[in-house]
């Protein structure tokens, strides 16, 4: 009953964008947000590792978790909402809530400390949630060809990367049609 | 809850004063399944009675297509608790929320098809 008549309200898709502290995501966010980029909190319960566990009872610890998002109303029928992850390592268990019903992943990256997404690029790879690599270019940064940040990354051959403003938004569009080029591509292989 | 008329001595920064989950007397779980971009609209009616001002509020956020993450930024809301509360206002009737996706391939790739080209637009 609760679910009828909702043909006339908009269908929301979500992407992520992930990467390292720092990297640029927020400024990413907002260079393609119709809106100021929001901020929405989660309070997260998990199991604690029980490294204080004295009775062998499970502890449980809650975590507030904050992101960003924005918003591209594409039609009046679609809207692109897109987050961003928080990029803190201890929020990582967040990452499976964020990423559920998520179509697709831009993996934000800083060619002067790469290392800072192996994480965001292990935990996609894990998930199966397919995504691209888009090399934020820092000013003063060394320019790298993006088959060197492929080689770099390991990443498999058929996952794109490309360069990026994340400044920008026209760049920054550019590098979501990448995306969702690169996952109509794989729809039209899977099936 | 809030007393109105009474807060001009808080800012934005000193926060809700009511810990998050006692507006929704310590539920943590909708009754109704809600993800962060699922959409809601008021419908204009249903028995308004039983609401709280929270709830109020949260309609108030309703009366064009919003999603739960959006309302639950602008109100400086919990997603969960967000959650608890649209799910109160589904089953009274004051909110209509979107059937969730069907996730096949076919409207998957239909989906896709217009993500590109609304995408494309914009550059």
């Amino acid at each position: 009953m609760a679910y009828n008549d909702a043909y006339d309200l908009p269908i929301a898709v979500k992407l992520l964008v992930a990467g390292g502290f720092g990297v640029g995501k927020t400024t990413f966010v907002g260079a393609v947000s119709e809106i100021e980029p929001l901020t929405t909190e989660e309070v997260i319960t998990e199991a604690s590792a029980g490294v204080d566990s004295l009775d062998g009872v499970a502890s449980k610890t809650t975590t507030t978790v904050a992101f960003d998002f924005g918003r591209i109303s594409l039609s009046p029928s679609l809207v692109l909402y897109l987050f961003g992850t928080p990029g803190q390592n201890r929020f990582w268990f967040m990452w499976d809530e964020l990423s559920t019903g998520a179509l697709g992943a831009v993996v934000l990256a800083d060619t002067r400390r790469l290392e800072a997404c192996f994480d965001a690029v292990d935990f996609f790879e894990r998930r199966g949630t397919k995504f691209v690599v888009a090399v934020n270019e820092f000013d003063g940064a060394f320019h790298y060809e993006p088959e060197e940040v492929r080689a770099a990354l390991e990443l498999k051959p058929h996952v794109p990367v490309t360069l990026c403003d994340a400044r920008d938004p026209r760049s920054a569009t550019s590098v979501l049609v990448c995306l969702v080029q690169y996952l109509l591509a794989a729809s039209m292989t899977t099936s | 809850m809030t007393v109105s008329g009474d807060e001009s001595w808080l800012d934005g920064d000193a926060g809700r004063l009511v810990r998050p989950y006692a507006v929704t007397n310590g539920r943590t779980t909708a009754s109704l399944k809600l993800d962060l971009v699922s959409m809601v609209v008021a419908t204009g009616n249903g028995s308004h009675s039983s609401l709280e001002p929270d709830h109020v509020q949260v309609l108030g956020m309703c009366l064009r297509p919003a999603s739960v993450a959006e309302i639950a930024a602008r109100l400086r809301l919990p997603a969960a608790v967000t959650k608890v509360l649209l799910s109160d206002l589904v089953d009274c009737g004051a909110v209509r929320a979107a059937a969730p996706r069907s996730e096949t391939d076919a409207t998957n790739r239909v989906l896709l098809e217009r993500l590109l080209h609304g995408l494309q637009r914009r550059l």
